[in-house]
């Protein structure tokens, strides 16, 4: 098994964050994992995104012009990557902010009201846990108790509080992603 | 007093120190270089601290330091004599480390490294040698060559509109706090000698207490590149330089 | 021995990497995209996990400066920048190399020239294998490709370091400095003692003993005949080096019709082009070079008797070209395919232009 994602979005709405979680979910159950940002004067609130390869092999290149799975946070992202998707392969999206909608019909398209959701649960910082919880709906490629332990490695032993709140919002994104069609 | 009574240990009025080597000074005769080289390595006899200091050399007239001076050295690239001495410093903080350097060294090229230095605090010393010119190179202007002086880039002397003013180096890091003790000195009589040769024992002094950075500069001549007999130099010295650049303590520790 | 696991960037494994190998210090100054390094640095405390000294400079020509003097003391010591504080650092790194001292430098390479660009390049190779400052002198040069390298080759550079007393640089690049992978960590190695250094490193001024010799750690020979004698033997030093150090890796090449010679992230880049030339049935393979100076003259040699084109691929206008092609020395066909100023050949690229410049070319 190789999945290969890219994540993209603002900054600030913790997308490095949630590549990275699920890099460390990767590593929880035995795989290998490469974690590539964007970096550089766009991170200063401008838009930001990361690859995530999870695979069973060894990882060749870090950098893809070509995914299996695209979750894309806001409208420039979506006219940058909607095209990147591999032929079968999935588009994730937050319609908030989206003007322009996804329109290929090769691929399976897939949303999460990740920003209502977050705002109607008072806490807008559990964002992209919910979005994560769509993916893993969509594709389970890590277990949710190994996401937990992901997020137990990535988080200052301070935050391990929050973790059960984490937990709640990718539980929520599982129970929220719905299936789109392009018109 | 026959000879081979003389050379008698019993009769010895005064013996080269043994931390200068046996190396013939590449200076021109009459140049201060000498004098600082050989107080600053009496000062480290008396101390006792030989074999504990590593010295940094420059580049410029005394890029040879290290031949004359008995002690471990190491030769710094143009400038960086303050950073190299950092390096030391930081990984052995019990030993002694202190850079030699002149006016184009520490004034021009390295200004940041002695700036930065000096305001972190560096525990070591910096012995800077000022003549107002490039010697090594063949009398070039200096940034502390004076207003109206000539060299071999001022040949019409030092125009401050075009070339803009001399540097007071010693002034300038004297206000910053890393620095414990900043004084002038000359060399050119047994007087200043004694009297130099104090400021730099107090500076190591400082340094063995971990005061911060300790800066002793030397207002020197340069008969040949200031195109003078040696006398001539030193009275040109006195006329000209010490008005500009006038000695005495600047900084001392509370 | 156990092994730690980490999720790390490849800019802050390496630093952890040289905590545990012992360094003793490092002096550096922030640029993008290394700033990490440093950052990392100054949040471990490594003056209390291990006494090492860590400081940031007034600038990259300060920092390289402290590393002379600490190197000269016999300290493992060590800094990071990037392509334009490399540039900086040049005249420090020909006087640690005159003066034969040992350290090890970072290079996360960024697109150029000038200011440039911070994003991912590969641009620097000249600077790196050719001499980079004045005068006649070779660095070690070790290029890896994974966050795991980073941290593995920062141990073997400062071996290699003080086996030869010669500067090792690890030219990386951003996308290694920035991307996080897996990594598993050596354990902490316990750092020399001031005692041990004395007794280890006769060359190194520490202080003068009594009764012996003072030390001077200079680069300066007034003489012409004493620099002849000096550059004599520092070459003398650098053949040894490309006679007992050559270190490459072979990914497919058994029965290879065709190879990419690339190193660092261009070569990870070549290893997915290679998967993807097999599954076209093109018989293709990667020479992935470990170190480029020395470069694996006689391992390229070896290959034009097997393969009939290579592709040197490499994020820059072709400057590795130049050494693959000396190597084939007109043999087979041998080209050169890059991305520059910042951006990364795709796989898709790389296998296009292998089937284009060297297969139907």
């Amino acid at each position: 098994m190789t999945e290969e994602i890219i994540i993209a979005g603002f900054g600030g709405q913790g997308v490095l964050s949630m590549g990275k979680i699920l890099a460390y979910s990767g590593i929880m159950q035995d795989q290998e994992v490469s974690w590539m940002p964007s970096y550089g004067p766009e991170m200063r609130g401008g838009t930001a995104n990361v690859t995530v390869i999870v695979s069973d092999e060894r990882i060749s290149s870090p950098i893809l012009n070509q995914f299996d799975t695209a979750i894309i946070l806001n409208q420039q992202s979506m006219d940058k990557f909607e095209e990147t998707v591999k032929p079968g392969g999935v588009l994730l999206y937050d319609p908030n902010g989206i003007t322009r909608h996804p329109s290929r019909t090769d691929i399976r398209i897939f949303q999460i009201e990740g920003a209502k959701k977050a705002a109607d649960l008072g806490n807008t910082k559990i964002f992209n846990m919910i979005v994560l919880g769509a993916y893993l709906q969509i594709k389970p490629i890590v277990k949710l108790e190994n996401v937990v332990l992901g997020l137990k490695k990535s988080l200052p032993t301070r935050y391990h509080n929050l973790i059960p709140m984490n937990e709640n919002a990718i539980q929520e994104g599982m129970k929220n992603v719905t299936a789109y069609q392009p018109a | 007093m026959l000879a081979k009574d003389i050379i008698k240990p019993e009769n010895l009025v005064y013996q080269k120190t043994k931390l200068m080597t046996d190396n013939v000074l590449s200076y021109c005769p009459g140049c201060g270089h000498g004098t600082a080289h050989r107080i600053t390595m009496e000062v480290l006899e008396e101390m006792g601290i030989g074999d504990e200091t590593i010295g940094v050399a420059p580049v410029g007239c005394s890029v040879l330091a290290y031949e004359f001076m008995n002690i471990d050295m190491q030769q710094a690239a143009h400038g960086r004599a303050p950073a190299v001495a950092t390096g030391i410093k930081r990984c052995y903080p019990e030993k002694f480390v202190f850079t030699y350097q002149g006016d184009g060294d520490l004034a021009a090229i390295g200004t940041a490294e002695t700036i930065h230095a000096c305001n972190r605090g560096e525990n070591i010393t910096i012995i800077f040698v000022n003549n107002g010119i490039y010697g090594m190179t063949g009398g070039q202007m200096a940034p502390t060559t004076l207003p109206g002086m000539r060299s071999s880039t001022s040949p019409y002397g030092r125009d401050v509109n075009l070339m803009g003013n001399p540097l007071k180096m010693t002034e300038l890091v004297a206000q910053l706090p890393g620095t414990s003790f900043v004084s002038r000195q000359a060399v050119h009589t047994p007087k200043h000698v004694r009297k130099a040769k104090k400021a730099i024992r107090q500076a190591f002094e400082l340094q063995k207490q971990k005061k911060g950075t300790t800066f002793v500069e030397i207002v020197s001549n340069c008969n040949s590149g200031w195109k003078m007999t040696p006398v001539q130099a030193n009275q040109w010295m006195e006329e000209n330089m010490f008005p500009f650049y006038p000695l005495g303590d600047i900084k001392v520790p509370e | 021995m156990a092994r730690e696991l980490k999720l790390m960037k490849g800019n802050e494994a390496i630093a952890e990497a040289a905590i545990r190998a012992g360094a003793d210090a490092y002096f550096g100054y922030p640029i993008t995209p290394q700033s990490e390094v440093i950052e990392y640095l100054m949040a471990e405390k490594p003056h209390e996990r291990t006494g090492k000294v860590v400081l940031q400079a007034e600038s990259e020509v300060a920092a390289i400066n402290m590393v002379y003097g600490a190197a000269g003391a016999g300290k493992r010591v060590w800094t990071s920048s990037s392509s334009p504080g490399i540039s900086l650092k040049q005249e420090g790194i020909s006087y640690i190399a005159g003066a034969e001292l040992p350290c090890v430098i970072l290079n996360v390479v960024r697109g150029g020239p000038g200011l440039g660009t911070i994003q991912p390049s590969q641009a620097d190779y000249f600077q790196s294998v050719k001499g980079g400052g004045h005068g006649d002198y070779r660095l070690i040069v070790l290029a890896p490709s994974s966050v795991q390298e980073m941290a593995d080759y920062v141990v073997d550079a400062f071996d290699l370091a003080f086996k030869y007393r010669n500067p090792v640089l690890i030219l990386s690049d951003g996308v290694i400095g920035q991307m996080m992978e897996k990594v598993y960590l050596i354990e902490q190695r316990p750092r020399l003692t001031d005692e041990e250094i004395k007794q280890r490193y006769a060359w190194a001024t520490t202080g003068k003993k009594d009764g012996t010799e003072r030390r001077v750690i200079t680069s300066l020979a007034l003489k012409a005949d004493e620099m002849e004698a000096h550059n004599i033997h520092l070459q003398k030093k650098y053949a040894e080096i490309e006679a007992n150090e050559v270190r490459f890796e072979e990914f497919q090449c058994d029965d290879a019709e065709y190879v990419f010679v690339a190193y660092g992230s261009s070569a990870r880049v070549c290893q997915k082009a290679v998967q993807l030339a097999r599954n076209k049935g093109i018989k293709a393979g990667l020479l992935r070079l470990i170190t480029l100076f020395p470069f694996p003259k006689a391992e390229i040699g070896r290959l034009t008797g097997q393969v009939k084109g290579m592709l040197a691929v490499e994020m820059s206008s072709g400057q590795m070209i130049e050494d693959v092609k000396l190597a084939v020395n007109g043999r087979i066909k041998a080209e050169h395919f890059g991305r520059f100023g910042g951006n990364i050949p795709t796989p898709d690229e790389v296998l296009y232009a292998l089937e284009t410049q060297i297969i139907g070319g």
